[in-house]
Formats: C-alpha cells, structure tokens, sequence
C-alpha cells in the first residue's frame, strides 16, 4: 500500500491543482502537495532496510486476462530516483513561484510525478511502460503551451523522438512477454527467461534506443539542446533534472539485467558512445552563444558519463552512476535556476550581452560558483563523489577509456568558467549594471541547493549506503548469468 | 596535542564562515583580528605538534576523523598523518600564513573587498592543510583542488578586470590538466595495491623491482600532477599571469605554499619514485630546463611581480631537479628557505608597490632605498638569500640540490650552476633598478613615496631574520653542521633510504670546490649587475624600442602563451563550431530531419494512391489475394 500511497499522493495534488484553475493560490496547492510527497518520501527512507532487497512490495491482480499485474516495489536503487523525484519537486515549483503559472500548470507537473515514480518503482513491464508514457504526455504539454518562440517546431521533434525509441521498447517488452512461460509481464520473469544471444542482442537495441533517446546519449541527442533550450524554466528541470534519469534507470533495471548476452556484445559499443558524446558535447559547448544551450550540452556531457559508469558494469561504476544521478539532478535544477534568474533580469540569453554581474549581486555570484563547481567536480562538492567513482569504474575497465572521459575534468572547467567570466566577472553593461540580487524565494531555493551540493560531497556515505546493497546483488545476478554461458 | 590535529585545519575553516558570512556586518580591524587569530591559533597548535613529534619515539601518526567514501573494496577514509614531513609544512603554512595574513591588514586596508579577501585567505589555509595533512591521496587531492579554486577566486579577485578574470581562468583550467594526471595516477595506485592510503601503499611498493613499469607510469601520471601544480613546463604559464592578484596571495600562494604542494607530494610518495629511474630522470631534465627557460625570461621582465613570478618558476625547477637527482631533503630543504626568502621578496615588492601606489613597472621606479629603508634592508637580505650567497639560508639548499646534480652527473649541475648565474643577475637587476640611482616616477608618485606601516614592515623583518637564518637547519657536515633537516626527515624517508643504500658522499676537497665556483658565478653575476645597473646607470628600453632577437624572445616569454593559444585554443574553438554546425546540425540533425522529411514525402507519394476509382481498389485487392496464395504455396 505504501507504493500506491506514493503514487495517489501526486495524483490528488494534480486533480486539487487542476481544478483550482488560474487562481493564484493554485502555487501554493502545488508546493503543499510536492512537500507532503517529499515528507512521505523520507518516511520511506527511513522505513528503509538496505540490506532486505525490494520492500513495499505491493502486487495487485490489474488486467490479469493478459498477464497484466500493478507490480511495484522500492529497493535501494529505486529509492534514490523516488528521493529525487520528491526532493526536486518542491524546488521546481518554488523556482517559478513567481511567474503565477495557472493550475494546469501545475496539474501536469505533479501529474508527471506520478509517471515519473511508476518508472522508478514498477516491476511489471507494462506497468513500466504506463509510467513512461504518463510521463512523457504532461511534459509535452508544458513545453507546448508555456515554452519559448519555436516551441511547436521543437516539441514536435521531441515527441517523435521519444515516442519512436519507446514503440522498439514496447516491441521488445511485448516479445518478452509473449516468451515468458506464465505469458506475464513480470520483471522476474523476464529476468528468468533463456534467451539465445542474437535475440538478447535485438532486445538491447530496441531497450536501448529507448533509452538512449531519453538520456540521450550521443548520437541520439538532437532533440535535447532545442528542448532544452525552448522549454519553460520548470519543464527544462523537470526533463534534465528528473525525467532523463528514466533512461538511465532503465538501463540498470531493464536493459542489463533482462539482456545480458546483448549486453555482453553490444554493452562495450553503448561504452564507447556514451564516452564519445562525454567528450563531443564538452567541446561542443565550449564555443556556444546562448547561455542554456551550453548548459544544454554541458548536460549530455555530464550523462554521457553516468551511461558510461553504467556499461563498465562493476560497483564503483554503477555506484558513481546512482549518487551522480542524485547530484546531476540538483546541480542541472540549480544551473538552470540561476540561469532564469538571470535571463529574466538581463532580457536575453546571449551571453554576449551578459557581463559585470557579480559587482551588483554578489549572493547570486556566490550560489552559482558553489553550484558550478558541483557541476566541475571540486572536491567536497557532491559532483566530486560521482564523477570520482565514474572514472574509477571506467579505469577498471579500461585506461584508455578513463583518460578520454576523464578530460570532462578540464573541458568542464574550461565552458563552465568561460561562462562564469562572461555572464558574472568584468565590467558591467547597460544591461546588468543594475542587476537586483537574489529576492527571498530565490534565496531560499539556491541556499538549499548549494546546501546539498556540499553536504553531499562531505559526508555522502549515507547516500551510498542505501543503493550498495541493491547495486552489488544486481551485478552478481547479471555476472552469473554471464558466467553461466 | 597530536590528536588535536583537525583543529588545526578547523580554525581556518571557522575563520572563513565568519569572515565570509560576516562580511558586510564586521569592521576591518574586526575581520582582520579574526582572520589572523585563526591562523595564529593553527601556528600555536602546529607548533606543539611539532615539538611533540619530536619529543616523541614513534614518528608517524594516524588520526582517523571520519569514513568519507566507501565502495565496494574501496574505502576512503577522511583521515590525517601527522610525521616530520607534515609537521614541517603545518609550521611553514600557518607561520608564514600568519605573517601574511597581519601583512595583508595593512596591504589592503583601502580595498573595498576586505573582509572577502581574508575569508578567502583563511579558506586557502584551510585547503593546504588539508593538502598536506591528508592520509591519503584522496584526501591530498581534496585539498589540491580546493587550494586551486582559492587561487583561481583570489586571482580573480579584481574580477571587473577582464584580463584578471582571465588569468584566474586559466590558472585553473591548466591545473586541472595536471589534476587529471593525479587523479589517474591515483586511479592506478588503488588498482595496483588495493588501497590510496599510503601507510599501505609505500610497504608494499617498496617490495616492488626498481623500474618497474607500473610504478613508472605511476609517477609518471604523478608528476604530471606537480608540473601543474607547481609550474613546470609545460604547465607554468598560469603563475606569471597569477600575479594579477593581491601582492600578499602572490607571496602566500603563488610562492611559499601552493606552489610547492608538488614537491611535497612527490617527497610524500618518494618510495615510488626512487624505484622508478626513468620518471626520475625526467624529473631532473624537466626541472632543470624550467629552470632556465624561467631564469632567461625573468632576465628582461620590467614588472617587478613578473621577475619575481618567473624566479619562483625557476626556482621551483631547481626543487624538481632535486627530487630528479634522489636528493629529497635538499628539495625539500629547498621548499623551506625558498618559503622564507620568496614570501620576503615578494612582500617587499608590494611594499613598493603600495608606495608607489600601484605601479609595478620598475622603468618608473629608482633610488627607492632612502624612502624604504626597511623594505630596502629587507629585500636586500631576500635577493642575497636567492643568489645563494653564504650564510643566508638559499646557499645552503641550493648547494645540496647541485651537489646532489654533480653526484648523478656533472652536466646537470653546470646548467644549475649556469642558472645559478642568471638567478643572481635578474635579481641584482630587480634590486638595483628598483632601489638605486634616482627617481624614475612621475611627480606626484615622488610626493607620497612612504614607508609601509608597521603591519607590514613587521613580517617583513620576521621573514628577512628567517631568511637570514634558516638555512642552519640544514647546515651539511663538511661545513661542520649536523643537518638536523636530513635526520629529522629520515623517517619519511626510510624506504627510499633502504633501497638506495648509502651513497658515496662526495669527498670534502670536491665540496668545497663546488661551493667555490658556484658562489664565485654569483658574485660575477652581481658584479656585473652592479656595472650595467649601478655604474653605467642602465634603464631598460621602453616597449616601443627595437629589440634583438634573443632579447624579444625573453621577453615575449618565448612566445608559449601564442604557441598554446595557436596549436590549442583555437584549434579547440574551431573543432567546437565544426562539431556544432556541421556534425551536430548538418550531419546528425540533418539525417534525423531527413528521415522525418521522407515519411512525409511518401505519405505524399501514397497518399496519391488513394484516388476514389473503387476498380483499382478492387485491382489492388486482387493483387493482394494473389501474393498471399504465393506466399501460403511456398510455406504450407
């Protein structure tokens, strides 16, 4: 029941939300509802037993004349994503309290909450796939009605992209399903079953498209700078923040473990992509005018190296991945904050027009560096602890690859500081030389953030405690599976 | 009091949230006396520790604080060691700090940022003394990179100014290239021997072969890290641009402290580099050649912080052919006297520099020594201290690294000796072009010529006594000395010690001799300083003049800053526009769009097909009918 809890707390939160309509109240119903989330979610944690495998467990008949059961459960790797989920929430929906958004608004939001926690919670394949869709339909709708000048033309993109990957993955799902013994959509079952290795083959690519596509993972990532950049502030957190984390929870839950052999032949290929794209997108953003394009790409950089820390398949690898999802969520929210901030103030994103703005707002100057070096990897700083053990996990797999994806280490500092200087450090313009300083909302939002960037880097054992577990059993099933052929 | 360890990185760190949180509400003495109490309070501490140790029979201290990351086998602990090497670089880091600190409450009294600047000071001591405080390499490199981003923000510290902001930026991105070397080089050391402490790591290396591939690409990926860190080539041109900040972080960070973090590490490690000849060997030649190439440079730079700059490049070449040669206490030793006489000469030039009110070009300077006496005095003790003049303390550290140069080979030590030379001659420049003849300045600079008050003058004092004396530490035995530094090392050394045995110590008459001509080069080095400068009242040409070819390529730097710009920088630029608007837009973006630009050409095509006439539906359906039977034939 606990899941169901999880699931229909959101989903009032948007019916309340939806209903209430332009009022201006309609913010404070949504901020009420993502923090009574947030609270559950850490009524959860605590509840939460490491070492006792999946828990919550609930496992309704649904459709069962088609195999189909409401099967969820929450182990340490699902934790994380629903601890992410509900922690960035509130602070999505604090970031744009002052732009009066309408209930709507709102009601896709928390309504995307709910699809985004049937993923990360969901072990029946349909169930799965439900989430994944529920999840895309609101997002889509945000960026459709509230985004920027092209908004139709980037979204439509958007939307055939990501709905082109899923049809190979509900192809793929519905093939398993059909080979499973009990013609069930089960995760063990899936999990259980014998494939020969040409078809785990075919049944990786049709995963991994998907899921690369979400990510995305180059070469599959041209839709996401357009989006990206023509979103509305919330939607843009809301896809790079949270929703991208779908993609690469898949890989962990589905992809691997149901494709083994795929993953055996085809796991090194999606390796050296997702280093590619660490590496491409790095430099392709060292040279970008507009201020959330960079970001943008900084972002397919920074996932590249998460995917990467997934396909070496050991724990440090895998580990790096999960707290780096943590921290690439709120340092890609916090980025993206500060970002609206200022592009509110100044009229623009060209970063051509920025400049001098650290003089006027020195509260704004401090809160970005302190999120940027989270996002360059400072030690101390939660961004340190991910990509150190990324690139552990990828040097144990290989040097060669580690010293390329490793220059994320200078290519991050060289556009995350060029941007630094030319958005906040020289002399001020007619545009910024009366930049007003963080207002109360703002402030609080970046304080929190900047708060977790440290903590986390300083203590993020806690963290890494709550997935271990679930992590190291994962990949003694997967390698036995592997040893067995 | 040894357990008390982590306060000593603590008081910093309490420092900087006061300071950095308070910073508009305290007044300046206020946030002065906090900053520098913090520090104060670290010395005390350090002090006690040092005396401690010493008194002690056990000379290593673990003193585990918390467990920090932990991963499988992997375990990182947040934890210190307390031994000869780190209880030296605590004194060094807080005493020198210290007096920096009470320096710079004078220095930069006038400036608007005060309270910033001394919070981001006290963070810089936060992070070096985790830096040298760390039980393992993690742990080191947590202070490694946290004493960059100090760098970068107090480079950066007039951030209005475009070409500081640079500056800052570039000393950070370039020592994040050596930080990639550390960290993979950290990567291997935990594959080879499971662990990154290096109370587990060193035993088990010194099991190790000598020349062993693994421990070089070990060291190799190491040095990497110092060349860095510490400005070697071909990592140095961010240190000369550093000088784009405050005086006082020029002569704390970008002098006696971060800079030298390489050389400690590489002293920390020195177990894995002795048994690795061939990263020694480049080491020694890398070392030598910044030497030189830093000493040609600092041989025409008319800005008294860029001479100053190059000389500490140089002169940290000079540690790195130590640690090249197996001389680790003479590099250290280095680290040690170059600390004091390199903070005092710097700290001197910003005394000049305040008087001058901020003109730094030593064309507009001259006859400075009546005006300053004591900043003269004491620059004067600095300059000799380099030039390796007995006593003062450089001639007894720079005289161990080159005896050490001619035991491994006697050209190494005549290019030392030969960089020697220079050395004294820039700095006799500097000096003389500064302090003698007349008065270069404009009228109104001539009318508030002053002496710095005494917050300044004090530790300028303190580091000319240092200076003076601080060679004794390491006063060698053919000069009737002890060198209490090499015994009181030994244990950090004993690894190194037991592999490379007992060297054959150079017999006295050689010593001697040696010392002979490499004083002897000073001494006509300044004389002939003395001659162009002094005697025959030479003033360096202005930037419009000609210049020879040997003279422009000093003083353009040899052109590396454009070689990098031209073979790096902008070939990176380029490669990101080509990746963005022909792979990225053209390329992928373009086939993406194809494909969906073809299903709506064909759904054109076929949409064409539809046409009404129910015959050639029914033509279609025939069509249809018979490629299944065709089908059903073949496969039933």
């Amino acid at each position: 029941m606990d899941i169901l809890l999880l699931l229909l707390l959101p989903i009032a939160g948007a019916a309340i939300t939806a209903i209430m309509g332009s009022s201006p109240k309609a913010k404070y119903a949504a901020l009420a509802s993502s923090l009574i989330s947030l609270a559950y979610a850490i009524c959860l944690v605590a509840r939460f037993q490491p070492e006792a495998g999946t828990q919550f467990l609930v496992n309704q008949p649904w459709l069962t004349s088609i195999g189909i059961n409401f099967k969820a459960g929450i182990d340490g790797i699902s934790l994380l994503l629903v601890l992410l989920t509900n922690g960035l929430l509130p602070l999505i929906v604090l970031a744009g309290f002052k732009q009066h958004q309408s209930g709507a608004f709102y009601g896709l939001m928390l309504f995307m909450q709910a699809g985004l926690l049937t993923v990360f919670t969901a072990l029946d394949a349909f169930l799965f796939y439900v989430g994944w869709e529920a999840a895309l339909i609101p997002i889509y709708f945000i960026c459709a009605l509230w985004g920027g000048e092209n908004r139709i033309k980037v979204n439509l993109k958007f939307f055939v992209y990501t709905i082109f990957g899923s049809l190979f993955m509900l192809l793929a799902i519905i093939y398993l399903h059909l080979q499973t013994p009990g013609k069930t959509y089960d995760i063990q079952d899936f999990y259980a079953l014998n494939l020969d290795a040409t078809t785990q083959g075919w049944i990786f690519w049709a995963f991994f498209l998907a899921f690369a596509i979400k990510m995305p993972v180059f070469p599959f990532h041209t839709w996401q700078p357009d989006t990206y950049t023509e979103a509305p502030t919330a939607g843009t957190m809301l896809l790079s923040g949270i929703m991208l984390k779908m993609g690469i929870y898949g890989v962990i839950r589905w992809l691997i473990p149901v494709a083994p052999l795929g993953f055996s032949q085809w796991g090194q290929t999606a390796l050296i992509l997702s280093i590619i794209g660490v590496v491409y997108a790095a430099v392709i953003a060292f040279t970008q005018k507009d201020v959330k394009r960079l970001v943008a790409y900084s972002s397919i950089s920074h996932v590249g190296l998460i995917s990467a820390g997934i396909f070496v398949w050991n724990v440090q690898g895998l580990q790096g991945a999960m707290i780096q999802m943590l921290n690439h969520g709120i340092n890609v929210v916090g980025m993206f904050f500060v970002l609206d901030i200022i592009i509110r103030r100044v009229g623009t994103r060209e970063i051509a027009s920025m400049g001098g703005i650290a003089k006027s707002a020195p509260q704004l100057a401090i809160t970005f560096l302190i999120i940027l070096l989270g996002t360059v990897a400072l030690p101390l700083t939660n961004g340190f602890i991910g990509e150190f053990l990324l690139l552990m996990g990828i040097y144990q797999y290989n040097l060669w690859l580690a010293v390329v994806a490793g220059l994320t280490i200078i290519f991050g500092a060289v556009y995350m500081l060029r941007m630094y200087q030319q958005v906040m450090l020289g002399e001020a313009n007619k545009a910024t030389e009366k930049f007003a300083d963080l207002d109360f909302t703002e402030k609080g939002v970046l304080y929190i953030i900047c708060a977790l960037v440290i903590l986390i880097g300083v203590y993020p054992q806690p963290i890494l405690n709550i997935s271990e577990p679930a992590v190291s059993q994962l990949i003694e099933v997967v390698n036995a599976k592997l040893l067995a052929r | 009091m040894i357990n008390l360890v982590y306060l000593v990185p603590v008081f910093p760190l309490i420092g900087f949230l006061i300071n950095g949180l308070g910073r508009n509400v305290w007044s300046k003495t206020l946030v002065s006396w906090i900053g520098s109490l913090a520090i104060l309070l670290s010395f005390g501490l350090s002090l006690g520790i040092f005396f401690e140790l010493q008194a002690a029979t056990q000379k290593s201290f673990l003193v585990p604080i918390f467990d920090w990351i932990s991963v499988g086998s992997l375990h990182i602990p947040f934890s210190f060691l307390v031994d000869p090497l780190s209880a030296i670089m605590l004194l060094i880091v807080t005493g020198i700090g210290f007096l920096i600190h009470v320096y710079s409450s004078g220095y930069m009294h006038e400036d608007a940022g005060f309270a910033k600047f001394f919070a981001y000071l006290n963070l810089f001591i936060f992070f070096m003394l985790l830096l040298v405080l760390g039980s393992n390499y993690v742990v080191m490199f947590i202070g490694w990179e946290g004493v960059g981003l100090c760098s970068y923000l107090l480079i950066g510290f007039w951030f209005t100014n475009g070409n500081y902001a640079s500056a800052a930026k570039k000393a950070f991105v370039i020592n994040r290239i050596g930080d990639l070397g550390f960290l993979l080089g950290v990567f291997l050391i935990y594959s080879t021997f499971g662990s990154v402490e290096f109370a587990q790591v060193f035993p088990q290396a010194a099991l190790m072969a000598p020349g062993n591939a693994t421990l070089a690409l070990i060291t190799i990926l190491l040095f990497i890290g110092a060349t860095g860190k510490s400005a070697q080539l071909p990592l140095f041109t961010w240190l000369p641009d550093a000088m784009a900040g405050p005086t006082p972080v020029s002569a704390l960070i970008h002098a006696a402290t971060m800079v030298t973090a390489g050389i400690y590490m590489i002293t920390r490690s020195n177990i894995l580099f002795t048994l690795a000849p061939f990263t020694t060997e480049i080491i020694a030649v890398v070392g030598l050649a910044t030497a030189i190439v830093a000493a040609l440079i600092a041989l025409t730079q008319n800005d008294i912080k860029k001479v100053l700059a190059y000389s500490t490049v140089s002169q940290l070449g000079y540690m790195f052919l130590g640690l090249g040669v197996g001389a680790y206490t003479g590099a250290f030793f280095h680290v040690i006297t170059h600390a004091f006489f390199k903070a005092l000469l710097f700290l001197g030039a910003g005394s000049v520099i305040h008087a001058m009110h901020h003109e730094q070009d030593m064309r507009s300077m001259g006859g400075l020594r009546q005006k300053l006496p004591i900043t003269f005095l004491t620059m004067l003790t600095g300059t000799i201290a380099i030039s390796g003049l007995p006593p003062f303390s450089g001639f007894f550290s720079k005289d161990e690294i080159l005896a050490h140069a001619y035991e491994h080979s006697p050209i190494l030590w005549a290019i030392g000796v030969a960089g020697a030379m220079l050395t004294a001659f820039y700095m006799f420049r500097m000096l003389f072009l500064t302090f003698f003849g007349t008065f270069r300045g404009t009228k109104d600079q001539e009318k508030h010529l002053h002496e710095s008050p005494a917050s300044m003058t004090i530790p300028l004092v303190v580091l000319a006594i240092l200076s003076i004396v601080g060679g004794f530490i390491g006063v060698p035995e053919v000069l009737g000395g002890h060198h209490w530094l090499a015994q009181f090392l030994s244990p950090v050394l004993a690894y190194t010690n037991a592999v490379a045995g007992e060297t054959i110590p150079l017999d006295h008459a050689t010593e001697y001799l040696l010392m002979c001509i490499s004083v002897g080069a000073a001494l006509i080095s300044i004389a002939v300083a003395y001659v162009i400068y002094i005697s025959r009242k030479a003033v360096p040409a202005a930037d419009t003049e000609e210049r020879s070819f040997l003279s422009n390529l000093s003083y353009h730097k040899f052109y590396i800053d454009e070689l990098y710009s031209a073979i790096i920088t902008r070939p990176l630029d380029i490669i990101s526009q080509f990746f963005f608007k022909v792979v990225d837009k053209l390329g992928i973006d373009g086939l993406v769009n194809g494909i969906g630009t073809s299903a709506k050409e064909a759904s054109k095509t076929l949409r064409l097909i539809q046409t009404g006439n129910v015959g050639f539906y029914i033509f279609m359906m025939v069509l249809g009918i018979v490629a299944l039977l065709i089908y059903g034939f073949y496969h039933i």
